[in-house]
């Protein structure tokens, strides 16, 4: 039970698991750590190729880098803090109360992380910049200006409604996990408000909450994206990125920057692990069926709303800017555009339909493979007793402090005169890569949702199982991963979403027009002035696309759940 | 799990259609150029060459230099199609280029204003010209009542204070070249004072060239320090904005050039031979490329009221030296990167200080202010590197030299170190300076 220690009796260290972790190694190895290591090592090596520290040495003269890790530092912590603020009151909400449209909220809550490149930069400065639709307003109506998209600010802002889903998704799962019993017991003892919400609720939803942080923070510490579209380049990841992009230096200190965030995200992640140690969240009953949600009272449900839409209303403004950029002839220096056309959509429609199916061809696989091997490590890391297992997790955990272009020209420089089996097409030009580009880069996200998930199922329903004869393999497919599949669909989600607007190593890994994702295309017309409505009505097209898919796996999942789905009302 | 299974082969089929190699008769043209120029480049080429086809291949700069060094020869692109020059500089380093003298056409001249053309090593061409200029939100000036600027000095004006945005020169080859012609125009020492106090008006320092446009386009920025096409497609694509050429600019060429090592030579020349030729140089009038030909005027059709290039260029005082500029390329960048890019809040607050204090001191003369304004500006605006030193062969040596041999980077690192604390105590002092000049007026 919650709370107290369990009986941890673990699977072993069968050679099934052993072969399981070989499997997974091997991947890491040849996916992720072998192609970085082919970049990264120059941290390592002087001019001779003989090893050296003095790069890190050279490094840690520098202020501006001692500056930049404290920047980034901070402006992570808070994007967690304010995340949460966004995430939580939406996930509880929407989770353990009568709630009309909750589905619908949870889904809007998912779009932020479809963040179309360049598009979504430019629709933020349009809503929220020095000049976007709201400091218009408010310098015509009130005659002052929120300089809310300025520095460490600005980007602690956008981190934080670009992030935040990162923590619902997950809370929102691990919510749904928790045994209605519970709460009942709780209320029946005379505990209401947010009293039963900080004593019973949220502990025992600790880990999918404390998944998603922990995401929200590597994942902010280590962006790029964000810090150089706001022009700050007093950060970690942007100092690494324009050291390693310089045009004809090869700069070590870019690499020893890397290899600086890698460390510190593994870091990070152990101490989150620390926290959930010793601390068991597995609750026996599972799944909506017991769960008793609650109603709000008249004026708690007027705050909640009000909440809600106002939390909505911010988060989806960059959307919201992507759609009327999508429509706008021309839009600058204005609240709203100044006139609309459909033209942009029907220059798109042209030529994007191989985009879209390649977007969702790449991004299906390697989400799908992210959730495997994202069980798999919660696996043996969870249910089997291998030596330095926990390793596995922050190996496929640094994949979020690496740069895409770092991962890319790795791939070139390992696969470089293989061919792709049984053809003699080269692997390098082929489609493949970018698909396990996508994987290896969005596997943390599956694999924190997988952990989350399987953290909440006691072992001793699948003792139970065992017990009465199931082999464990049987074990696995019948009990142990339909009780995760809520866990295990938030991570399919995620990871496949964000791919959906993977840049930077597809930038580098596209060898030809056919096998362009979306976000290639994208990127493409916003080289241009002339770009940008077609541009963005792309963009509008790839959140829809991406929204689609999303519901249609919410949509499978709610199938396979069929026992739950009976009895709820 | 079966359906999975058939679910994968399906997209292994697949890839392996898509990965399939291009085949012969395709040229690929790797290029940092927008769609509405390569396409119009692929169609009048494909519709001029039957059974060839061109493949574009469209990365940034930084992207297509690694593509084209970590792939192996035989599948690396056919052309390289690219503003930047530092990049072309890279490749030829590498070896990555091969010279094809019979692409050229002898109606180009050899230089524009001072500035050769064609790589005088033959490993690339120049293809169309560009000047840098100044574009403008015409709705963002009206709303903040400020005229159009028409000199690099007018940007150094209070009144331009937060609204200008430039690249920075270790990101934009551009760029580079824009402040390097500026320092060869003004010399060294006031060249850097100039360039100081407009980057003191500066709203931003981008990583982009491209971000640039992009935000005056939008009305983020007022005044963009930009390469003639991005202003003049902004105002062609329907953007309120405006573009023109101060009176000191550089011209230089966009280049393309044939990589060593590519699948097709015979027809990526002629390929390359077609965007030097009089019709492929005509298809860069069309209104959404504007880009400037390397053709003299009196052999192409010129659409009414187009810049004229040449004559922009013989205006042009400075008498660029490329080899200077390249001579001295690292500290540059390495300087304005300390002095700006990472310093640029600093430095907005000094010079914020110094227009206050400057405004103050005009309304109410205070000799002991002016003495103490003087001050600031010295220390807000005199460049790290003297005259001297950066005629200094063995400094300039030392940013030559490889940053993988750690005591060269350690040198390197000092030395940027001690950049990034002295502008950081410049631009405080001055700050406190012209603070104290603001209160004596008082």
């Amino acid at each position: 039970m919650a709370g107290a220690p369990a009986a941890v009796r673990r699977a072993g260290a069968g050679w099934g698991a052993w072969t399981l972790a070989g499997a997974v190694l091997a991947f890491l190895l040849a996916f992720l750590l072998i192609p970085v290591a082919l970049v990264v090592f120059t941290a390592f090596v002087d001019e001779g190729g003989g090893f050296t520290l003095g790069h890190f040495a050279n490094f840690f003269g520098q202020s501006i880098f001692r500056e930049s890790f404290f920047n980034s530092l901070v402006v992570a912590l808070a994007s967690v803090f304010f995340a949460s603020l966004i995430a939580v009151p939406l996930a509880y909400l929407t989770v353990r109360f009568e709630f009309r449209g909750a589905l619908l909220i949870q889904t809007l809550g998912v779009l932020p992380l479809i963040m179309p490149p360049f598009v979504g930069a430019v629709a933020l400065q349009l809503i929220f910049g020095r000049n976007g639709s709201v400091n218009l307003l408010l310098d015509q109506y009130f005659g002052f200006k929120i300089p809310i998209m300025d520095g460490l600010v600005g980007v602690t802002f956008v981190e934080s409604i670009h992030y935040f889903p990162f923590i619902l998704l997950n809370l929102v799962a691990s919510m749904r996990n928790i045994d209605g019993a519970m709460e009942e017991s709780a209320m029946n003892l005379g505990a209401r408000g947010f009293r039963l919400f900080r004593r019973i609720i949220f502990p025992l939803a600790m880990p999918g909450f404390l998944a998603g942080a922990a995401l929200v923070f590597v994942k902010v510490f280590d962006d790029l994206g964000t810090p150089l579209v706001m022009g700050v380049t007093n950060m970690l990841a942007p100092q690494a990125y324009l050291r390693i992009t310089s045009v004809g230096i090869d700069d070590p200190l870019g690499y020893v920057t890397s290899v600086l965030m890698i460390g510190f995200s593994i870091l990070a992640l152990w101490m989150a692990a620390r926290v959930m140690k010793g601390k068991d969240y597995a609750t026996l009953q599972k799944g909506g069926g017991s769960l008793q949600r609650r109603r709000l009272g008249g004026w708690e449900s007027v705050l909640a709303y009000g909440w809600i839409a106002l939390v909505l209303c911010i988060v989806l403004a960059p959307h919201l800017g992507i759609l009327l950029m999508s429509f706008a002839k021309v839009w600058s220096f204005s609240v709203l555009p100044d006139a609309y056309t459909l033209e942009h959509y029907a220059s798109v429609f042209e030529n994007s339909r191989q985009m879209i199916g390649n977007t969702l061809l790449y991004c299906v696989l390697a989400a799908g493979l992210d959730v495997l091997i994202g069980t798999a490590i919660a696996y043996l890391i969870l249910r089997t007793t291998l030596p330095a297992r926990r390793w596995l997790d922050y190996l496929a955990s640094a994949a979020l402090a690496i740069p895409g272009l770092v991962l890319a020209i790795g791939y070139l420089r390992l696969f470089r005169g293989v061919d792709l089996p049984f053809t003699d097409s080269p692997v390098v030009t082929s489609s493949v890569l970018i698909m396990l580009a996508y994987a290896v880069r969005r596997l943390p996200y599956a694999l924190r949702s997988c952990m989350a998930a399987l953290q909440q199922v006691h072992i001793s329903l699948e003792e139970a199982a065992q017990s009465l004869g199931a082999t464990r393999w049987r074990t696995v497919r019948r009990v142990m991963v339909p009780l995760m599949v809520g866990g295990m669909l938030a991570g399919f989600v995620t990871s496949f979403i964000t791919a959906a607007v993977e840049l930077s190593a597809t930038l580098l890994l596209t060898s030809s027009e056919t096998q362009a994702p979306m976000s290639y295309g994208i990127y493409l017309y916003m080289q241009s002035a002339s770009g940008r409505g077609p541009g963005a009505a792309l963009g509008v097209l790839a959140v829809v696309v991406v929204g689609l898919g999303t519901w249609a796996s919410h949509r499978f999942a709610e199938r396979t759940r069929t026992p739950e789905r009976a009895t709820t009302p | 799990m079966p359906l999975k299974r058939v679910l994968s082969r399906v997209a292994t089929a697949c890839l392996v259609v898509l990965s399939g190699a291009a085949q012969a008769g395709t040229v690929t043209v790797i290029t940092s150029f927008p769609k509405e120029l390569t396409d119009a480049y692929k169609k009048a080429f494909e519709a001029a060459n039957a059974g060839v086809k061109i493949e574009v291949l469209n990365k940034n700069t930084t992207a297509s230099i690694a593509y084209i060094k970590e792939l192996p020869a035989g599948q690396r692109p056919d052309v390289m199609w690219a503003s930047a020059p530092d990049a072309f500089e890279v490749l030829a380093r590498d070896k990555l280029l091969t010279a094809a003298p019979e692409v050229k056409n002898p109606h180009v001249p050899a230089k524009i204003g001072n500035y050769p053309i064609n790589d005088p090593k033959g490993l690339y061409y120049g293809q169309a010209l560009a000047g840098y200029g100044m574009m403008w939100n015409t709705r963002y000036l009206q709303a903040n009542k400020l005229a159009a600027p028409r000199e690099w000095s007018d940007l150094a004006k209070p009144e331009y204070f937060g609204h200008v945005a430039i690249s920075s020169p270790s990101r934009s080859g551009t760029t580079h070249l824009t402040v390097e012609t500026l320092l060869q125009g003004e010399g060294w020492e006031r060249g850097w004072t100039q360039l100081l106090e407009i980057m003191g008006n500066c709203a931003a320092v981008t990583d982009r060239s491209f971000g640039v446009p992009d935000g005056v386009n939008s009305g983020q920025y007022g005044i963009g320090l930009v390469i003639d096409f991005f202003g003049l497609a902004g105002k062609y694509s329907g953007f309120p904005v405006e573009f023109a050429y101060p009176s000191v600019t550089a011209v230089v060429p966009a280049n393309i050039g044939l990589v060593t090592g590519a699948k097709n030579v015979d027809e990526a020349k002629k390929f390359i031979a077609f965007t030097l030729s009089k019709e492929g140089q005509q298809i860069l009038f069309d209104p959404k490329i504007s880009r400037l030909p390397v053709l003299p005027y009196a052999d192409l059709k010129v659409p009414a009221g187009y810049p004229d290039i040449q004559a922009v260029a013989k205006k042009a005082k400075v008498q660029f030296d490329s080899e200077l500029s390249e001579s001295r390329y690292q500290v540059v960048v390495s300087m304005f990167d300390q002095m700006v890019t990472f310093r640029l809040k600093e430095l907005q607050a000094a010079t914020k200080a110094i227009h206050d204090a400057d405004r103050k001191q005009k309304a109410k003369p205070n000799p002991q202010a002016a003495e103490l304004l003087k001050q600031a500006r010295g220390y807000a605006y005199a460049p790290l590197v003297g005259q001297e030193m950066v005629k200094n062969e063995q400094f300039l040596e030392l940013f030559r030299k490889s940053r993988r041999d750690v005591a060269v980077s350690k040198q390197l690192t000092g030395q940027e170190e001690l950049w990034a604390t002295k502008a950081k105590a410049n631009y405080a002092r001055a700050t406190e300076l012209a603070n104290q000049a603001a209160a004596l007026v008082k």
